[in-house]
């Protein structure tokens, strides 16, 4: 009773445009979980991936596949080990000091532990939970990426380009020469974004990138990602889950370190196979 | 409902209480206002009194001298003629090499215990960098006379003429006799006295950079250094320009290790390796054998002199502070 109401509730919660994309979708029931298929083309492809703090694990023996231009949402509870998955990605745990890895990220079929560090945090960009620009102009926030990596066409084209992608452009094009902290905080995450989105990365990581922003702000930036689609693979992290259900195409489930489930989001949030998703979905725990 | 009622009426003050007790914290608050409200005048006083105090006992030299005070060459106290031009010129140099020698130094060092050195290690040697700024300057000076001096007589001094002396235009500063005093070892001497300043805020400062603006960079494909370097350091710059700031005032002021080892001479020499003086050196080396009035009342006129270039030092550092927050200036 109390179980068909909240689905509903997320279902009818989600915009025409989400609900569009399931045209995608596979016909054919799965065994367990519709994982994303042969047919997906994979971006990123984690097999029996294992973190750890020290001596305490955070990831549990996790594999996911993220498919090309789709939106990936993980959910859980705080706590359950999304962002420090998330985080593996583009290998930024590596900057915190006794931490450990074990395990297989492949990024359009290579390991990204053999790759550069730096090259791969180019190709996988990532926006994180407050807002954080630079203490710079709005321009120079944008410019910086493409500055260091050595961008020798206009810089003036693919900033507004940039900006444009993240759907700021027109509220900013007046003051580019401004400080990006006289922003308000949703057009300083959407300027974050441009910044990410300047080096045109393959795949965007996004690190409850809401959670710091009002309702409004948010439904923004959830049409950003809509928009984003056609060009680049998104994996969000969000303690949302009205979120997961109106911008994502799959949903990761994660309870204390392990995958629990993991398939398209309609199917998720309607017809969970494990209780533990269930619960958590009606709202029993987290 | 009674047990309630009797909890209740224990934590209750008695009749008058809460009244009574509202009415003391308001006065409390007044109090507090005016106690502090005094506190923060008596420093206001307190630096009035001294400009008037300078004001008034230099009268007899301002007079005498007027504006000519600050560019007369000649310290002559046999002949009652008094300039501070070389105590201007000294106190600016030595502060000049100081800071040119103590800031690259400084900051690389904060750089290197708050992102590169591991949390226990930089604590250790921070704790001990606080220590160094703890030092009494005599003590400084004492390390400039056994070590700095007969290290710049015999082996700096020489190197300098013989190797950066002969390169045009910059040579002029490393020429002539070289006697081991003077305005290049007394700024070495600073340098070392005001390091552990910029280190120790410098470094306190960078650590409170948020450690997503440092992901951020890394994010997009930085380097570390290129984290550090552009994006850890412009945010930190404020409190780092203040470290320096904090430097410079204690390097202007500074008396006792400089008198050491600048070698008392009132003259302008453009070479580094000449022997000088500062103002506050001079004030305190010659206060007690100044005998006659105009004497006296020209030394406290140094004094005032001090204070205004401190004064007018530090508005330009706001100045300067202000202008670089603009147009990429983090929130306060």
């Amino acid at each position: 009773m109390e179980i068909a109401a909240t689905k509903d509730k997320i279902v009818s919660g989600a915009p025409q445009s989400a609900l569009s994309v399931k045209a995608f979708r596979d016909p054919v029931p799965m065994e367990k979980t519709t994982s994303p298929t042969i047919e997906h083309k994979l971006r990123l492809t984690i097999s029996n991936l294992n973190f750890y703090y020290g001596a305490k694990q955070a990831v549990f023996a996790l594999s996911l596949k993220i498919p090309t231009n789709r939106v990936t949402a993980l959910i859980g509870p705080s706590g359950c080990g999304k962002s420090t998955f998330l985080r593996t990605l583009n290998r930024m745990n590596e900057t915190i000091r006794n931490t450990r890895v074990e395990g297989e990220v492949l990024l359009d079929g290579q390991d990204i532990h053999s790759l550069d560090v730096v090259g791969l945090r180019r190709r996988v960009g990532m926006v994180f939970q407050r807002p954080n620009p630079f203490p710079k102009s709005i321009y120079d926030n944008v410019a910086y990426g493409l500055r260091i990596n050595g961008y020798k066409g206009r810089l003036d084209d693919l900033v507004e380009h940039s900006l444009r992608r993240a759907a700021l452009w027109d509220e900013v094009k007046d003051y580019l020469k401004k400080s990006a902290f006289a922003l308000s905080g949703g057009q300083q995450q959407r300027l974050c974004i441009a910044r990410a989105l300047a080096v045109d990365p393959e795949v965007l990581l996004l690190d409850e990138p809401c959670s710091a922003l009002d309702p409004v702000t948010t439904a923004k930036i959830e049409e950003l990602m809509f928009q984003l689609k056609d060009s680049c693979t998104m994996a969000i992290v969000t303690h949302n889950m009205q979120q997961a259900a109106r911008a994502s195409d799959f949903t990761a489930f994660m309870l204390d370190g392990h995958l629990i489930e993991h398939s398209e989001t309609s199917k998720l949030f309607t017809t969970p196979t494990d209780p533990r998703t269930e619960a958590y979905i009606t709202g029993r725990f987290g | 409902m009674s047990a309630a009622a009797t909890t209740l009426a224990h934590e209750v003050p008695p009749q008058a209480g809460p009244r009574a007790f509202l009415h003391r914290l308001r006065q409390g608050d007044q109090i507090a206002h005016l106690l502090t409200l005094t506190f923060a005048a008596v420093i206001l006083l307190l630096t009035s009194m001294l400009v008037y105090e300078l004001w008034i006992n230099s009268h007899l030299s301002r007079t005498q001298f007027g504006w000519a005070f600050f560019w007369t060459k000649v310290w002559d106290p046999n002949f009652d003629n008094f300039g501070a031009a070389p105590f201007i010129y000294g106190t600016l140099v030595t502060s000049a090499v100081a800071l040119l020698l103590a800031v690259p130094l400084g900051l690389a060092s904060a750089i290197f215990l708050s992102e590169l050195a591991p949390r226990k290690v930089s604590d250790s040697i921070s704790f001990l960098i606080d220590l160094l700024a703890a030092v009494p300057s005599v003590i400084y000076g004492l390390l400039g006379i056994f070590i700095v001096v007969p290290l710049m007589r015999t082996t700096l001094g020489p190197l300098l003429i013989n190797t950066v002396g002969n390169v045009p235009y910059i040579g002029v500063l490393f020429r002539g006799p070289n006697y081991g005093v003077g305005f290049l070892t007394a700024g070495i001497v600073l340098a070392i006295m005001v390091v552990p300043f910029i280190i120790s805020v410098s470094r306190e400062v960078l650590l409170t950079v948020p450690r997503e603006q440092r992901e951020a960079a890394m994010a997009l494909g930085a380097t570390r250094w290129e984290s550090t370097w552009q994006v850890v350091v412009p945010w930190a710059r404020t409190g780092i320009m203040g470290s320096v700031f904090l430097a410079l005032a204690r390097a202007l002021g500074e008396t006792m290790a400089v008198t050491m080892v600048i070698g008392n001479a009132a003259a302008i020499k453009a070479s580094l390796l000449a022997p000088g003086d500062t103002i506050a050196s001079t004030i305190a080396n010659q206060f007690t054998e100044a005998t006659g009035d105009l004497y006296l009342s020209s030394l406290i006129e140094l004094g005032l002199v001090l204070f205004l270039i401190t004064f007018i030092l530090n508005g330009l550092a706001r100045i300067l502070i202000v202008a670089t927050e603009r147009g990429g200036g983090r929130p306060a």
